[in-house]
């Protein structure tokens, strides 16, 4: 932006900040210095019209809030005036313990836009007398990184528009462009998701946004719907991925300093001749199979049945992947992998038990 | 969410005068400084706010500063007395970062977070009305990250007992503790560790024990901070690569690890190519995985998981 009409713009909301009464185009050209022209020429007059409404629309990009009304009972032409009470920002007073928490806050962005943005907030609130201490530390440093999705997902599920996007879960082949009305985003163990009213499925959903691989494009007008009253946005996004619960105990055999990532999860170990005997919980056999057999001839399982069983045609099916004529003990030998394998268990990260099952 | 404009005084120009205002007698370069601009900008800017003003524009209506030596007071502010409003991204950014903040596990004074919050999202006004955006609190398993945090401000040494998940071994170690991170919804104790004489990030939920030492935490000077900002693992040439040939539903692995290549084989089976941080962890995700994915190499990995699956079923044959 030139110097002038920097000048110009400064000068243009000092005066629409000092008057009381809505000032016309015309009022205003001849008084702000810049936008001196001859009102009677045409050219000259458009030229200003157009200089006039880039200044506008400079100021409400900026968040100056211009607004517009009749000059008087007699006159229909629209004024402009600045309010002082929707352009300040109110009186903040923080404590020390408050400035240094928004000091934090404003350098935990790990993308450009955000920092910008949380860097220029910051200091509006250092213009308004707050002292920031930017090298305060609160103990802890949280690195947050938002996904490409994040701005336009926030910006739709504010005004209540509705998106279109291309999503992709490892599973699929393709990508399949999805149409939601966003309700909101959510952070949920380290990663973002956006809840909403999925318009092809006729349900609510939530989906990954790192797995959005489109540009998010919204569609139609803002206030297209209303999300229901009371929305948690992060009750549904827990609640695609169940509570872990491990309502069972089972006993399993480890040798001696064996199995370290196992032990770890033990209610008790019994030390005895053959090795330590180890109770562990799980919520189901296949999942916990799943965990057990990742440790190899390290662990075995004693009781009960169901997970001794399933860890055992576990093993089978993998022996048998290797060598189809090697199946045993006790085994016809030859078959191919069960569908046992493509069931999603509790061996897998919950992060990804929740892409499995719910986040489609 | 875009960046602000180069070029854009205006923000900057409208905010400099109630910062001064703010502060009467303060230092040119103090203001620079604090305002993210050089010494010779905010003179540009100070030069062009003096002939701005109120209508009439002569020698009372406009802005006017009295200097003495380097030190600047506002005299008169022709109205622009506070700053403008915070727009709707500044509101984002601030309130959505302190929401963030309040549910990091081990924060030394959680509720001044929550108070600066409540006070920054009633002074953001409709700006901040109805963000769309919740933060969730913090996994489980984080309860240590207090006392961690604790050694890391009394500068003390820790005793740790560690779960090493890529040799699956517990160990025992003294570490000179620097910070602790939170990244991807994880908490870590970044230190440096004198067993391996160099800076590690010990991930929250697999130490086992921690015990504060008298001793001064100690790492040697030159030690690094991790640049964290493309996650905390990063795959080196160095690591042994492995080639897995899966099927459909173990294709989590592609977006869980940092996967080299992934090549559709035939319509259900996919190549996929990683580096593994040691063969005997890769020998643990395969035999996890199970019988939907295959070792293709190296050969020693697959004759590994071939073995062990062997003699791991044959200890049910004897039992």
């Amino acid at each position: 932006m030139s110097r002038n009409r920097t000048e110009r713009l400064v000068n243009l909301v000092i005066c629409l900040l000092a008057t009381r009464r809505f000032l016309t185009a015309s009022q205003i050209a001849a008084t702000v210095p810049g936008y001196e022209h001859d009102a009677e020429d045409p050219r000259e007059h458009e030229a200003f019209q157009r200089k006039f409404e880039r200044d506008k629309a400079e100021l409400r990009d900026l968040g100056v809030p211009l607004e517009t009304g009749t000059v008087s009972a007699f006159d229909a032409e629209v004024g402009y005036r600045i309010a002082r009470g929707d352009y300040a920002l109110p009186d903040v007073h923080l404590e020390p313990d408050e400035t240094a928490a928004v000091g934090i806050a404003a350098r935990l962005w790990q993308h450009a836009g955000l920092a910008a943005a949380a860097t220029s907030g910051l200091l509006k609130l250092r213009a308004a007398g707050v002292d920031v201490d930017l090298h305060a530390t609160l103990g802890v440093e949280p690195v947050v990184t938002v996904d490409p999705a994040f701005g336009p997902l926030q910006t739709a599920a504010r005004e209540r528009r509705q998106v279109r996007f291309d999503y992709r879960t490892p599973e699929d082949d393709a990508a399949q462009s999805r149409r939601l009305q966003p309700w909101g985003v959510v952070s949920w163990r380290g990663r973002w998701y956006v809840v909403g009213h999925d318009l092809d499925r006729g349900a609510t959903r939530c989906f990954r946004l790192s797995r959005v691989v489109s540009e998010v494009r919204p569609v139609g007008e803002p206030g297209a719907f209303e999300p229901p009253a009371e929305t948690d946005l992060i009750r549904h996004v827990a609640h695609w991925s169940g509570p872990a619960e491990h309502p069972h105990r089972a006993t399993v055999l480890v040798p001696p300093g064996r199995a370290a990532g196992v032990r770890r999860f033990a209610e008790s170990v019994n030390p005895g001749p053959a090795g330590d005997e180890l109770v562990l919980s799980y919520s189901d056999p296949d999942g916990f199979a799943r965990w057990i057999v990742g440790y190899g001839a390290d662990v075995v399982v004693l009781a009960p049945d169901e997970a001794r069983k399933a860890t055992i045609a576990r093993l089978r099916d993998l022996v048998a992947s290797y060598d189809p004529a090697d199946a045993g003990p006790g085994h016809p030998g030859g078959e191919r992998p069960s569908d046992g394998a493509s069931r999603v268990g509790s061996g897998i990260p919950a992060d990804v038990l929740l892409s499995a099952e719910g986040v489609r | 969410m875009t960046a602000p404009r180069v070029g854009d005084r205006l923000g900057r120009l409208l905010n400099l005068v109630p910062y001064l205002l703010a502060r009467p007698g303060i230092d040119v370069t103090e203001a620079a400084g604090d305002l993210g601009v050089s010494d010779r900008q905010l003179r540009e800017d100070l030069e062009l706010l003096w002939v701005c003003g109120l209508p009439g524009y002569g020698p009372g209506d406009l802005i006017d500063m009295a200097f003495d030596g380097d030190r600047v007071t506002i005299t008169y502010d022709a109205g622009i007395d506070r700053p403008l409003r915070l727009n709707q991204d500044e509101a984002l950014a601030l309130v959505v970062a302190l929401r963030m903040l309040a549910q990091v596990p081990g924060v030394h004074n959680p509720e001044a977070v929550e108070r600066a919050l409540a006070k920054i999202e009633s002074a953001a006004g409709d700006a901040a009305a109805g963000l769309p955006v919740a933060a969730s609190p913090a996994n489980s398993g984080m309860e240590r990250v207090g006392e961690l945090q604790g050694a890391v401000a009394r500068r003390h040494a820790i005793r740790l007992t560690y779960y090493t998940a890529t040799r699956d071994e517990t160990t025992e170690r003294v570490v000179d503790p620097m910070r602790v991170l939170v990244v991807g919804g994880r908490a870590y104790l970044e230190a440096w560790c004198r067993r391996a004489e160099a800076v590690r990030l010990f991930r929250v939920d697999r130490i086992d024990s921690a015990a504060e030492l008298d001793e001064p935490s100690n790492p040697p000077p030159d030690a690094q901070h991790t640049d964290v900002s493309d996650g905390v693992f990063t795959p080196s040439e160095e690591l042994p690569l492995i080639t897995l040939r899966i099927g459909r539903w173990s294709r989590w692995i592609t977006e869980y690890y940092p996967c080299e290549r992934v090549l559709e084989e035939t319509q259900d089976r996919w190549l996929v190519a990683l580096r593994a941080s040691d063969l005997i962890w890769a020998r643990r995700l395969v035999l996890g995985l199970g019988p939907d994915v295959e070792v293709v190499g190296p050969a020693e990995l697959r004759e590994a998981v071939r073995r062990e699956a062997r003699t791991a079923l044959d200890a049910y044959a004897e039992a």
